[in-house]
């Protein structure tokens, strides 16, 4: 709670400096609009931006959920099998590398201009760190624990259910922070790319208008639902896991 | 407590080698262990011990030879077995009380049929009121009580122990050593423990199974008889110390300890 108001009044001082030197250096609004000028268009038409800022989130989340369902079970059949494990991990590992951004054109190619392209590249871009992480979280069950499970007879599936899973959580939390950013980068990425709504279309046709403004504007309402987003993860987390190291201070309140 | 009768383990000309043409293990050991007998296994680091005990519990399967629990070809791990690990091996995610219900979970059982027995080990072990604390929050040897009391739970027929105190203090570990030697008192499993302290294998064992370097072939076997209940200050009593200096000798022949430099 400290913590937060530091940050909070860090951000102030930011904003007051902010203001404080475009005012005496009279910077040019098209290149740099003082912080007030982008509040007052922010709250001009505060529906309108919640408006867009509502889409980009739904298509962040569907391509984060989709990210997760498709990453996890990828991951789960990464572990089980030795085959798949060798050629599609490797094949993995290696896409991660291309820039993913670049092919979004293709997917307004193939799914049009609907909400359907901007979910596929925002799936896209977050689905390499659930996989990497959730299969390094699969993988990193102590030896003991997977003989005490055979010595219980535990099947397969019990094994994976009652062990693999749980012991994955961590490690599949650590890629889900990162692939919640990476999600939003994806949202943003698709309305550029072809969109009548959404943050990104807000930037690029208020950056046709040279209306710096409003681009700070909609920036500052995607770092508001960056934020916001991460914490949600954050607090996904000490529900799900509070007996990992990571989450010590609320483990030893009894 | 009802308990189901202990098993009985046949071991004859075990050998195992990991590999084509690996290490080798283990070379041409025999044993019989009676029901409800309990056995330890002594030996330096490395010589096949933590093996033979593997291969007793299906986790590896032997080159040679064969292997009998209750008059049954082990081909993986046996009905009714209990292990407890030299690391605990306790589920981080799991409160004490649900890590002990994981032998029941596993077998798809009636975790209410077991509560009482899971209750009565706590209690025992003094554990009683830890039942919601987590791994994390509990002492080493507090660990390894719950993961005893996990072997014990779902009733087994064998427990199979590989260096459970060898990660203890020492205080704790005595102390282990007696809790330990009250529960085998009270229900008499067949329980194979494996060691490399010589005090500990003649403290608990009924018979000491004593182990040459790799390849590990059993050198003797040593019978304790000492009574039970056995107290900590048996060890002082002559009779103890004549069973250690004759491990010692072995250990001596084997070349492991030198006076001299």
């Amino acid at each position: 709670m400290k913590g937060n108001l530091t940050a909070l009044a860090v951000l102030a001082g930011v904003f007051f400096l902010w203001e404080a030197a475009v005012r005496a250096f009279q910077v040019k609004p098209i290149i740099l609009p003082p912080p007030s000028a982008v509040f007052a268009d922010l709250f001009s038409a505060p529906a309108w931006y919640l408006g867009h800022a509502w889409y980009t989130l739904i298509v962040t989340l569907g391509g984060f959920a989709l990210a997760v369902l498709v990453g996890v079970l990828l991951a789960v059949l990464i572990v089980e099998s030795r085959l798949l494990d060798k050629s599609i991990y490797a094949l993995i590992v290696a896409l991660n590398s291309v820039p993913k951004v670049a092919v979004a054109p293709l997917f307004v190619i193939w799914l049009g201009t609907g909400a359907e392209p901007k979910v596929a590249i925002a799936f896209l871009i977050a689905v390499f760190a659930i996989v990497i992480d959730a299969v390094l979280g699969l993988k990193s069950v102590p030896p003991d624990i997977l003989d005490l499970a055979r010595s219980l007879r535990g099947g397969r599936f019990a094994t994976l259910w009652r062990i693999r899973f749980p012991c994955a959580l961590p490690s599949l939390f650590a890629g889900m922070k990162v692939a919640i950013s990476l999600a939003l980068v994806g949202a943003i990425v698709g309305e550029f790319v072809s969109s009548q709504r959404g943050l990104g279309y807000v930037i690029l046709s208020a950056q046709g208008m040279f209306d710096t403004a409003r681009v700070f504007a909609a920036i500052l309402v995607l770092a508001a639902m960056g934020v916001a987003l991460f914490w949600l993860i954050a607090l996904l987390e000490r529900l799900a896991i509070p007996w990992h190291a990571s989450q010590k201070e609320h483990v030893h309140t009894s | 407590m009802k308990t189901r009768p202990a098993a009985s383990i046949e071991v004859r000309g075990l050998r195992k080698q990991f590999g084509g043409n690996g290490v080798v293990a283990i070379e041409d050991a025999s044993l019989s262990i009676a029901p409800g007998e309990f056995v330890s296994v002594l030996g330096p680091s490395g010589c096949g011990k933590s093996t033979l005990l593997r291969c007793i519990a299906g986790l590896e399967s032997p080159s040679g030879g064969s292997i009998m629990v209750n008059g049954a070809s082990v081909s993986g791990p046996p009905e009714g077995l209990g292990m407890v690990f030299q690391r605990d091996a306790l589920l981080d995610w799991r409160n004490v009380a649900d890590n002990l219900m994981l032998p029941i979970d596993f077998r798809h059982g009636d975790r209410a049929a077991v509560r009482e027995r899971a209750a009565a080990l706590l209690a025992l072990t003094g554990l009683q009121g830890f039942e919601n604390a987590y791994p994390a929050q509990l002492s080493g040897g507090m660990r390894q009580r719950v993961a005893i009391c996990r072997a014990l739970v779902d009733d087994p027929v064998l427990l199979l122990m590989d260096e459970p105190f060898g990660a203890l203090d020492a205080l704790t570990r005595d102390q282990m050593n007696i809790e330990l030697q009250r529960m085998w008192l009270a229900e008499h499993k067949t329980v194979l423990f494996v060691t490399h302290s010589i005090s500990e294998a003649i403290f608990l064992g009924d018979r000491v199974v004593v182990f040459t370097p790799r390849p590990g072939r059993i050198a003797d076997v040593i019978e304790v008889e000492l009574p039970r209940p056995r107290r900590l200050a048996v060890r002082a009593s002559e009779r103890f110390n004549g069973y250690a200096s004759r491990i010692r000798t072995l250990f001596e022949g084997m070349g492991l300890l030198k006076e001299e430099a």
